[in-house]
């Protein structure tokens, strides 16, 4: 009676869901507005002035961009001056970003990128960015989620497949599969720091010993070509347990009727996986997608530990330069500034997501 | 011998500590726990300290050194700073900026001779006393020296800039060594601004204008700043120096003699020396503005919620007593605050094996930047060094770090300068 009265009651759901409610108010929703406040002030870690609202002045710092339009350099006949290295001579970038009265827009900005444009190629556009740190941030982050998504979730989809199967000794792969996930990333990322380095590194072993020797060792994460790339391949590994299980949970509820139909109508194995398995998974599908995107968004840890954002801002992402700032630079308000935009950033690619994976009726 | 001494100490004092339950108990945090040997010695302090007056007793808390920064920084917000507590030299502007440690209730002038970069002194006012201070020195060994036909470079004398690239390209094209130099590239943080901001002073440059420290401009990308910049970029184009190392070649790599030269402090002297018979510790070139080296390390400090700052005073008196600093030297081998103190060393006495260390900080050691903006200073100084080492453009990098150093004092109202 009472057991009835209890699990009945409004006031007693409203008890069992408080506490959790309340963690999720205290440590996500109120630091969230917490960001949203900061980023429009002057936050600082430690100091004793005192806050001061500032506007969109940290969003401006992290976002400005601007462009120019540089003239080569000509020597006193006119002809274009050809550097050693058979690229034109442009006047250098910094006497136009610094204390340069006619250019005000560009101060105290740097170049992101640069293209040959013009007649004969001769001119060189180059768009400046106030914070080019924090766009190569952007760029790296947006590589790391276009990459690590599909591959992250067609590779786990293959394990899983695999492990679907009756063997004997299936759970062994099954653990072994998994294992990854379970070790704390930091610690796995140590261990990855041993298996890329640059002299004695276990992949640059292994390459050598396939090779015969003909492979020359590559600095993997010291070297601004390979250091993202790599940092790619070790999460892939490091998570793609995780979204095997979760393929395999979708794979377990499909009805083996289904199956045993198809058999019976001679399918072949393509067109049971094609007709009878991928309908199956689609809302499993759509689940892992949207994981696997929030939590390539979110890549910090391997970075802090193998990379530092290094070399020559390779491997920095978003949210490393939030920490970054935030805590090591001190600035809360500009670390408050990139999580608000991590936050836009991360809403509107799953509500397209969404979008594009809807149910169509 | 010394454990054994210690020990007894140790053991007389827990004896006598049973007494002073009605003191007044101070508070106080450190940054050494996991340190065995620095805990038994500042145990020690403690302990004599509470035996040898009756109106105070000292409560001891140890961090862990990665975790202790963060440790203040939270009980600094949460209003539950100790009383006493102990700072990195070149962070102590910045805790007294934000108000949380107060000016040295103790005359400077008892603190007279003690090194010049164990005093902690900000805006004219001393705020934290030293125990030890360290140096930094170019290790090589004698026999390079004598293979290459170089000559030894003496603090009054140092290798000149173009000296020091002839002794390194020597080294190269001898075959003997994988790289000429290790400049300890493995060891980020705190290090690069520490280790490599001399080399900057001493081609006429800085981290930060010092006559205002309201900006950088001129300072780190000035000419003189440039030139270091192209220096330290030739250093790892041409193949002297690795910009990525692996940190076992940085604790190992020279003792093995995979380098010439390693660039590395009086911490490291004393494994060295068991394990490289010649080691000779040289003074750091002069690149035209003269030698310099890093200075300041850990230093105490009384906080300004202390209810008892004049009990905080009389511990700090205590403990920087030469006995004190010769046992923090003799335990930890570092460089002791006094010269008298060093006479009572193995390692600093006239004759031991590290004396040249004191000498290098007493006459070449120069404090980094002494502002509250020296933890961004660091580390906007730290990843231009890193980028301008994997290849980036010396200018723009030091034009860009300037930017960053000199928003942050902007958007700092100038750090009360």
């Amino acid at each position: 009676m009472f057991v009835r009265k209890l699990t009945e009651s409004n006031a007693a759901g409203w008890a069992y869901v408080l506490p959790s409610f309340g963690l999720l108010v205290a440590f996500i929703i109120l630091p969230f507005f917490f960001a949203f406040y900061f980023s429009l002030t002057n936050q600082r870690l430690i100091s004793p002035n005192p806050t001061e609202f500032v506007g969109f002045e940290n969003y401006r710092n992290l976002l400005s961009v601007g462009t120019i339009v540089l003239e080569p350099e000509r020597d006193a006949n006119g002809a274009l001056i050809i550097n050693d290295d058979g690229s034109i001579e442009y006047p250098r970038l910094r006497s136009f970003t610094r204390n340069n009265p006619e250019y005000p827009h560009l101060d105290r900005m740097r170049e992101w990128f640069s293209w040959q444009t013009g007649p004969n190629n001769e001119l060189k556009r180059v768009i400046l960015a106030r914070d080019v740190v924090f766009m190569r941030a952007m760029k790296n982050t947006f590589i790391f989620v276009l990459v690590v998504a599909p591959l992250q979730a067609s590779l786990a989809l293959l394990l899983a497949l695999l492990i679907n199967q009756k063997l004997r000794g299936i759970n062994f792969y099954r653990a072994v599969y998994f294992m990854p996930v379970v070790i704390s990333i930091v610690v796995v990322a140590f261990l990855w720091r041993l298996v890329y380095d640059g002299e004695n590194g276990l992949l640059n072993n292994i390459l050598q010993a396939i090779t015969f020797g003909r492979f020359e060792p590559v600095d993997w994460l010291g070297n601004s070509d390979t250091a993202l790339g790599s940092i790619i391949g070790m999460s892939i590994w490091q998570a793609v347990g995780f979204h095997m299980v979760i393929w395999l949970s979708g794979l377990q509820t499909i009805s083996p009727t289904l199956y045993e139909a198809g058999k019976l109508e001679g399918a072949s194995k393509w067109q049971t996986f094609r007709y009878i398995t991928w309908p199956g998974l689609r809302n499993t599908a759509v689940l892992i997608l949207i994981v696997i995107t929030m939590q390539a968004f979110g890549v910090f840890a391997q970075i802090d530990v193998m990379t530092n954002g290094g070399p020559l801002d390779s491997t920095q992402s978003i949210v490393f330069q939030a920490i970054d700032r935030g805590y090591g630079k001190q600035d809360i308000s500009g670390g408050s500034a990139i999580s608000v935009l991590l936050f836009l950033i991360v809403l509107s690619v799953s509500l397209i997501q969404r979008y594009v994976t809807r149910e169509r009726s | 011998m010394k454990l054994t001494k210690l020990s007894a100490i140790l053991a007389g004092c827990t004896l006598m500590s049973s007494a002073a339950a009605a003191q007044t108990e101070l508070s106080m945090w450190y940054h050494g726990a996991g340190n065995e040997v620095e805990s038994a010695i500042i145990n020690q302090i403690i302990d004599d300290f509470n035996a040898s007056q009756s109106d105070y007793t000292i409560a001891l808390e140890s961090f862990p050194q990665g975790a202790y920064n963060d440790a203040v920084q939270a009980a600094a917000l949460a209003g539950n700073l100790p009383d006493i507590i102990d700072v990195d030299g070149p962070v102590m502007p910045g805790w007294a900026w934000a108000g949380w440690i107060a000016p040295l209730p103790i005359d400077e002038a008892e603190f007279a001779d003690f090194l010049p970069g164990t005093k902690g002194i900000w805006n004219g006012t001393l705020y934290s006393i030293g125990l030890w201070d360290a140096a930094v020195a170019l290790y090589t060994r004698q026999s390079t020296l004598d293979e290459l036909g170089l000559r030894t470079p003496t603090l009054d004398n140092p290798w000149s800039g173009e000296e020091f690239m002839s002794a390194l390209e020597a080294a190269k094209a001898s075959g003997n060594y994988d790289y000429a130099l290790d400049l300890g590239t493995a060891w980020t943080g705190e290090w690069f601004p520490y280790a490599f901001s001399p080399f900057l002073q001493s081609f006429g440059g800085d981290m930060i204008d010092r006559s205002s420290y309201t900006t950088a401009e001129g300072a780190l990308n000035g000419d003189a700043a440039i030139e270091f910049g192209e220096w330290w970029q030739g250093l790892f184009t041409d193949g002297y120096a690795q910009a990525t190392q692996d940190g076992a070649d940085r604790d190992a790599g020279f003792n093995t003699g995979k380098y010439a030269f390693s660039w590395n402090g009086n911490w490291a002297a004393i494994p060295t020396l068991e394990q490289v018979d010649d080691v000779v510790f040289l003074p750091a070139p002069d690149f035209g503005n003269g030698s310099t080296i890093g200075a300041a390390s850990w230093q105490f400090g009384v906080t300004t919620t202390s209810e008892h700052p004049e009990g905080a005073a009389e511990f700090i008196r205590f403990a920087t007593q030469d006995k004190y600093l010769a046992a923090f030297s003799d335990g930890i081998g570092l460089i002791p605050s006094t010269a008298s103190a060093a006479l009572l060393t193995e390692n600093y006495a006239s004759g031991g094996a590290l004396e040249v260390f004191y000498g290098l900080s007493e006459a070449q050691a120069l404090v980094r930047p002494v502002t509250p903006g020296y933890a961004v200073v660091a580390k906007v100084f730290e990843k231009a060094l890193a980028d301008i080492a994997n290849g980036a453009d010396v200018a723009d990098t030091l034009d860009a770090a300037v930017d960053e150093i000199d928003a942050d004092i902007e958007s700092n109202g100038g750090y009360g300068n």
